[in-house]
C-alpha cells in the first residue's frame, strides 16, 4: 500500500464500532489502477456493518480510479453494507457519482469456443460452401442474361472499361507472365533431360517439353498468375466500391452493377488470358529451348525443326481452348466475391483471399475435367 | 498572453500547404489547460488538417508544436510516447479497428499502455461503453454491425480509454441525433469538469459551440481567429458575421 501523503493514489481502512471508513487520497487515475485495485482487494474490511467512504483526501480522480471506488461500493452494498460518502472536491464526487450510477456495466466476455462451437462452426462452413456454390452458379446466370442483353444491344457495352482491364490485365502482366513460363520452361527441360538420359532416351526431351507446355505449363500457370493479380484486384476494387456504398449508388441511378462492373471485366480476361496464355507458349518453348541447345548439344535451329516433328497443332489447341474457360471463371469468381463484401474494410480483406483460394482451386478441377474430357475423345 | 503552464497545446507560425493550394499561413493558436475549444470554419479551410497537424499525423511545412510543454518536432521518442498516451481522438468516422470487437478496440489503447489486470481491462471498457452512451451488449459487436452514430460513440468510448488531458473531437456529433448530441454535450462537459479535460473540438454544430464551448477558433484567410462566443458576434469579418448570425445561428439561441 502506498503511504498517504505520496503523490500515488493510496487506500486506508480503520474500523471502529462495526463502522469501517474507507480514506481514498491521492492521485486515483489509471496509471496507478493496477495498485490501487490489489490495494483495495487486501484491504478486507467485509466485517463492518456500515461504511464511510472519505473522499476528502483525493487529488485526482479519473474515470479508471473512480471505477475502482464504485465498484468498491457495489461490492458493499450487494453484502447488506449501508455505504455513506464524505464528498471532497465537488467535481470529483460528481464524477464518481456518475460512474457510479452508470448501470449495465457488463465485461464482454472473452472470445473463447468450446468443442461444440467448433463444431457448430464447422457445419456453418459446410453450409456456407453449399449456398456460396448455389450464389455463384446463380451469379453465372446473371451474367449470362447480361451478356444476352449485351448481343441485342452491342452498343451499350463499355467499352472504355473493357479496354482499362485489358491493359491492366493483359499488357501489365506480360513481364511476370513471360519470365515464369521461360523458368518454368527451363526447369522442364532440364529436369527431362536429366531423367530421360538414363534411358537414353534424351532426345524425347523435346516432345515431353512441347506436351506439356503447350497442353497444361503455359495455360495453367498463367491463370494461377492472373487469378493472383487480377482475380483479387477485381474483388478488391469492387469490394472497395461496396464498401463505400459506390455499388448502391450505381443501383440508385439506374445501372446495373452486373452490367457496368462485371461484365467489362469478364470480357477483358476473357480475351486477355487467351493471348498471355500465347505469349506464355512462346516463352516457355524458348526458355526450354535454351535449355535444350546447352544440354542436348544441338543448334537452335535443329531444336525447332524437332519440335515441329515432336508436337501437332492439336496440343496447341487444346491449352488455348481452356483460356477462355479459365477467364471466365476467374473473372466471376473475382466479381462475385467482390459484390459479396459487406460492412467493413476487414472483410474486402478477408473475401480477397477467398476469391484467389477459389479461382485457383476451380481453374486446377476444371483442368482435370478437360484431361479427362480430352482423353475420352482422343484428342 | 497566459501563463506557460496553463497552455497546453500551442502553435506557433504553422503553414501547411498541399502543392500549390496553401491551407494555413502562419497560423498561431494557444489552448488553455481545461478548456473547452471549438474549431470551425467552411469547407477546405483545413479543421481536420489542424487536428491532424497537432496529434502528429500531418508534418506542417514550417511551424512549431508544443503538446503539454513539450516541442513535438523535438521530442524524443519516449517523451512522444508519453504525449500519445496523454491524448484520446475521435476521428470523424470512428476509425475504429474492424477486425476487433467494440470492447476490444476500447481495450487496445490501454493494452499498450498499461499493466491493468484483464479482468479489470474488462469491467473499464465496459464502463467506458456505458458512459459514452452505448447499450451494455454493443461491446462484443463487430464495428461493421454498428449503425453510424454508434460507431461514434464507441470511438469515443475509445478516445476516453486512457483518460486523456486532452480530448480531439472531428464532428463529433455529426450523425448523431439531437437527443444523442445533447447528451454527448453533457458528457463532455461533464468529463471536462470531473478530470480538467481539454477539449479540442472540431465542429458545426451551433448548439455544441453554444452549451460547452469556452472559446471558439474561427479558421478564416489561413489563420485562426480565436474568442469567446460574445467577441465572434461583434467581429464584422463577413463570414463570420453570416456563420454567427445566420439562420441557424439564431435557431440555436445565438
Amino acid at each position: 500500500m502506498s503511504a498517504p501523503g505520496s503523490n500515488a493514489g493510496w487506500v486506508k481502512l480503520s474500523l471502529d464500532a462495526g463502522r469501517a471508513t474507507w480514506s481514498f487520497g491521492g492521485a486515483w487515475t489509471i496509471d496507478h489502477a493496477a495498485s490501487l485495485a490489489r490495494d483495495i482487494e487486501a484491504a478486507g474490511g467485509a466485517s463492518a456493518r456500515a461504511a464511510l467512504f472519505d473522499l476528502t483526501q483525493l487529488q485526482q480522480l479519473d474515470t479508471s480510479g473512480a471505477w475502482l471506488i464504485a465498484r468498491l461500493g457495489h461490492a458493499l452494498e450487494a453484502a447488506g453494507v449501508a455505504v455513506e460518502t464524505r464528498p471532497g472536491d465537488p467535481a470529483l464526487a460528481a464524477l464518481l457519482t456518475r460512474v457510479a450510477e452508470t448501470r449495465d456495466v457488463l465485461p464482454t466476455p472473452p472470445r473463447h469456443r468450446s468443442l461444440g462451437d467448433k463444431i457448430a462452426e464447422l457445419g456453418a462452413a459446410v453450409e456456407h460452401v453449399v449456398l456460396e456454390s448455389r450464389d455463384l452458379v446463380a451469379f453465372l446466370g446473371h451474367l449470362v442474361l447480361a451478356l444476352g442483353r449485351l448481343v441485342l444491344r452491342p452498343w451499350k457495352l463499355r467499352w472504355n472499361a473493357v479496354f482499362a482491364h485489358l491493359e491492366q490485365t493483359g499488357l501489365n502482366a506480360l513481364p511476370i507472365v513471360g519470365l515464369i513460363n521461360l523458368l518454368v520452361g527451363v526447369v522442364l527441360a532440364f529436369q527431362g533431360a536429366d531423367q530421360l538420359a538414363r534411358f537414353g532416351a534424351q532426345t524425347f526431351t523435346i516432345n515431353m517439353l512441347g506436351i506439356s507446355v503447350l497442353r497444361e505449363m503455359a495455360v495453367l500457370l498463367t491463370a494461377i498468375v492472373v487469378a493472383g493479380r487480377s482475380g483479387s484486384a477485381f474483388t478488391a476494387q469492387i469490394g472497395t466500391m461496396q464498401v463505400n456504398e459506390e455499388v448502391d449508388a450505381l443501383r440508385t441511378i439506374g445501372l446495373d452493377p452486373m452490367d457496368v462492373l462485371v461484365v467489362p471485366r469478364v470480357l477483358a480476361l476473357v480475351i486477355a488470358l487467351p493471348l498471355l496464355t500465347f505469349f506464355a507458349d512462346m516463352m516457355g518453348l524458348l526458355g526450354g529451348g535454351l535449355m535444350c541447345v546447352v544440354l542436348l548439344d544441338i543448334s537452335f535451329q535443329q531444336y525447332l525443326s524437332l519440335l515441329n516433328q515432336a508436337i501437332t497443332i492439336n496440343h496447341f489447341w487444346v491449352g488455348m481452348s481452356k483460356a477462355p474457360v479459365f477467364a471466365i471463371l476467374i473473372a466471376l469468381v473475382g466479381c462475385f466475391e467482390g459484390l459479396r463484401v459487406s460492412g467493413s474494410a476487414e472483410s474486402v480483406g478477408r473475401l480477397t483471399t477467398r476469391s484467389v483460394v477459389e479461382a485457383i482451386f476451380l481453374v486446377i478441377i476444371v483442368d482435370a475435367l478437360f484431361s479427362i474430357m480430352f482423353s475420352y475423345l482422343d484428342i | 498572453m497566459a501563463d506557460e503552464s496553463d497552455i497546453a497545446i500551442s502553435l506557433r507560425g504553422i503553414v501547411n500547404r498541399f502543392g500549390q493550394q496553401v491551407v494555413h499561413d502562419g497560423l498561431d493558436l494557444d489552448i488553455r489547460k481545461g478548456e473547452v475549444i471549438g474549431i470551425v470554419g467552411g469547407s477546405g479551410t483545413g479543421k481536420s488538417v489542424l487536428m491532424r497537424t497537432v496529434i502528429g499525423l500531418n508534418r506542417p511545412a514550417a511551424g512549431s508544436i508544443t503538446v503539454l510543454g513539450t516541442r513535438m518536432d523535438k521530442a524524443s521518442d519516449a517523451e512522444r510516447a508519453r504525449i500519445e498516451a496523454s491524448w484520446g481522438v475521435l476521428f470523424q468516422n470512428g476509425a475504429l479497428f474492424s477486425s476487433l470487437t467494440v470492447a476490444e478496440n476500447v481495450q487496445a489503447p490501454m493494452r499498450e499502455h498499461t499493466d491493468l489486470p484483464a479482468e479489470l481491462m474488462g469491467e473499464l471498457a465496459a464502463l467506458k461503453i456505458r458512459l459514452a452512451g452505448l447499450p451494455a451488449d454493443a461491446g462484443a459487436k463487430f464495428p461493421s454491425q454498428l449503425s453510424g452514430g454508434m460507431k461514434k460513440r464507441a470511438g469515443i468510448a475509445r478516445a476516453l480509454a486512457l483518460d486523456p488531458e486532452i480530448l480531439f473531437l472531428d464532428e463529433p456529433t455529426a450523425g448523431l441525433d439531437p437527443i444523442g448530441a445533447a447528451e454527448f454535450d453533457d458528457l463532455i462537459r461533464d468529463l471536462q469538469r470531473s478530470l480538467g479535460l481539454t477539449v479540442v473540438m472540431i465542429t458545426h454544430d451551433l448548439d455544441s459551440l453554444v452549451a460547452i464551448c469556452d472559446r471558439i477558433g474561427v479558421l478564416i484567410d489561413r489563420r485562426i481567429r480565436v474568442g469567446t462566443l460574445a467577441e465572434h458576434l461583434q467581429d464584422e469579418h463577413p463570414w463570420i458575421r453570416q456563420y454567427f448570425h445566420g439562420k441557424r445561428a439564431r435557431a440555436a439561441g445565438i
